[in-house]
């Protein structure tokens, strides 16, 4: 990226692109915009007062009751599972679509691409109570199976942007010297293709999963009551009071999604 | 084994036209496919079906009988006497959605092309920082930002307290802005980052360039820099307005159940009213917008001749 410093012009001066009127205080009070929610979450989970909104006392108390909630171990155990499979399957079936992808005639592909793209487009709700309408026609109980299945489903989107971006920018030549030295497909696949696909891999899973643990409207319609993720439990929580449970889980949450960014960043970063 | 003594061109060894990374044989889509037209175009295809059937006398599905009231009742009212009116509550709520899309995605976008290029021009190390910390709500629960959010803006949060110093009061939560300081909160980051990327390829020495030879700030952001981030420009209205159309908890939150946006209306319907064939017929509206959205983006990228891939 080029940001030449010192050239001086016939102006006198550089335009000063870095100083340009206007924007520094926009991106400050979109910085800030973007993080006094956040922080207020962060605050309020140490306060001890049961009313959300009045400053009591440090305390962690709310820490305490978050993880002595029963309800809320279950939804988490529930949230993960879910997560961690969807997140298995649907990068696995990514990386089959992506490859798949590239030798495919153009009809079949653009089918294929408009399947794959739909999540992306199509309203969550319209999904959501399609999967439902779906799970009831077939007899498939709501429940853990349906929410990984369809979970599976709106991940492998997510879990492909990184893959195809990573097979379009790759170079030809370890392929064609493999092929040359008489390598066969499956073994080009598994010592050539997948080494040099696994940092895309790796950032499609992750990304995957914090698609499936955010979810919350297919959840929403596709758990049924035995099968609530952490999401449709805090909706509940929010909705009928204002519990400063919530903001411990939060910060919870936040730590955890901090943790998977800076980790997914360090293991790019390492990888490259 | 002979050995090729001129250097074949990529894809066409001796082994013929194998040598791709993909190697693999396309059947490898297949299951990926199939299973993706099970649990994505068969969800699509049962609200288009449902849209056309009865709703049961009692309980919940659909009854399998063909008809197109469902759509009659997006805009007519069968009135107790019999006689038909325009019912424009399903309209309203369509126009609602609309318009606070519509400002949600002007918002972002003027408040975003400021902060792309400010970030763009920082030194390397504080623009990973930057373009973490712009990043990481992407990683957020939708939940818990809007959650957040209406702390802030609640009646007694810090906006009140504050404002309550000056006896000035306070009362935004429950209201459509505030649904929409939500929609404007929660889609900030998927405007900022298409335009940063675009805005980080762009060589800014031709904005130098273009003041060197006389032309004045604003004429080198309209004629130089425009242009060059137009397609992050066009890949952030996209990503903002397609999901802000069919948002949910927004306005289940913030807007306190007064202001329905359409993805709303369509869970009450598949939830406590219980008609999901007329659920069914505002989706496949709401699909058909969306679709519509889509087309004109993609006219619009393909004409001026940008490659905006949505997908």
């Amino acid at each position: 990226m080029t940001i030449t410093k010192t050239p001086t012009t016939k102006r006198g001066k550089l335009v000063n692109l870095r100083n340009f009127p206007g924007f520094n205080p926009t991106a400050w009070f979109v910085l800030f915009f973007l993080y006094s929610p956040l922080i207020y979450v962060v605050i309020y989970s140490f306060n001890s007062s049961r009313i959300g909104a009045v400053w009591e006392s440090f305390s962690v108390k709310w820490y305490g009751r978050v993880f002595e909630n029963n309800d809320i171990q279950r939804a988490l155990k529930n949230s993960l599972q879910v997560g961690l499979v969807a997140t298995v399957l649907s990068t696995i079936l990514a990386v089959m679509a992506a490859l798949g992808l590239l030798r495919m005639k153009r009809a079949g592909k653009a089918v294929a691409i408009a399947l794959i793209g739909a999540p992306l487009i199509i309203a969550e709700i319209v999904l959501a109570v399609g999967t439902l309408g779906l799970f009831i026609a077939v007899g498939v109980p709501l429940g853990k199976i349906g929410l990984m299945v369809a979970h599976t489903a709106f991940c492998i989107p997510f879990a492909l942007l990184p893959i195809r971006a990573r097979l379009s920018q790759l170079d030809m030549a370890p392929f064609e010297a493999a092929s040359d030295l008489g390598a066969n497909e499956s073994q080009i696949l598994r010592r050539i293709t997948l080494p040099l696909l696994a940092p895309a891999i790796v950032a499609g899973a992750l990304l995957a999963f914090a698609i499936s643990i955010d979810d919350f409207i297919t959840s929403f319609f596709v758990a049924g009551p035995g099968a609530t993720t952490l999401p449709v439990y805090i909706f509940g929580m929010i909705r009928s009071t204002v519990t400063p449970e919530v903001n411990a889980i939060s910060t919870l949450l936040l730590l955890f999604s901090g943790t998977v960014l800076i980790g997914s960043y360090l293991i790019q970063r390492k990888r490259r | 084994m002979t050995v090729t003594t001129s250097t074949p061109k990529s894809g066409s060894t001796q082994r013929g036209n194998r040598a791709r990374p993909g190697q693999s044989s396309p059947k490898l889509a297949y299951l990926p496919i199939i299973f993706l037209a099970f649990a994505i175009g068969i969800p699509l295809l049962i609200i288009v079906v449902y849209s056309f059937l009865e709703k049961p006398s009692q309980g919940t599905g659909v009854k399998w009988v063909f008809t197109t009231e469902n759509y009659k009742a997006l805009f007519i009212q069968q009135k107790l006497d019999g006689t038909t009116a325009l019912d424009t509550r399903y309209l309203k709520v369509l126009w609602t959605s609309f318009t606070y899309s519509l400002i949600t995605t002007t918002v972002t976008l003027i408040l975003s092309v400021p902060v792309a290029m400010w970030i763009a021009t920082r030194d390397a190390r504080r623009r990973t920082l930057l373009v973490a910390l712009v990043t990481l709500p992407f990683w957020i629960s939708i939940l818990i930002r809007t959650y957040g959010m209406r702390q802030i803006i609640a009646d007694e949060g810090p906006i009140g307290k504050f404002l309550g110093l000056f006896n000035i009061d306070w009362s935004i939560l429950y209201s459509p802005p505030a649904t929409i300081l939500g929609l404007i909160y929660v889609f900030l980051p998927f405007m900022i980052l298409p335009i940063y990327a675009s805005a980080e390829r762009f060589d800014f020495r031709l904005a130098e360039a273009a003041y060197d030879l006389g032309a004045k700030k604003l004429t080198v952001v309209r004629k130089i820099i425009l242009p060059a981030i137009r397609p992050g420009i066009i890949s952030g209205i996209a990503l903002v307005f397609i999901p802000a159309l069919g948002s949910f908890l927004q306005s289940d939150m913030l807007g306190g159940g007064k202001t329905n946006m359409v993805a709303n209306v369509i869970a009450n319907n598949f939830g406590q009213a219980r008609n999901w064939p007329f659920g069914s017929a505002l989706a496949v509206l709401l699909i058909v917008l969306t679709l519509l959205f889509v087309l004109i983006i993609q006219g619009i990228s393909q004409r001026r001749g940008d490659k905006v891939e949505l997908v």
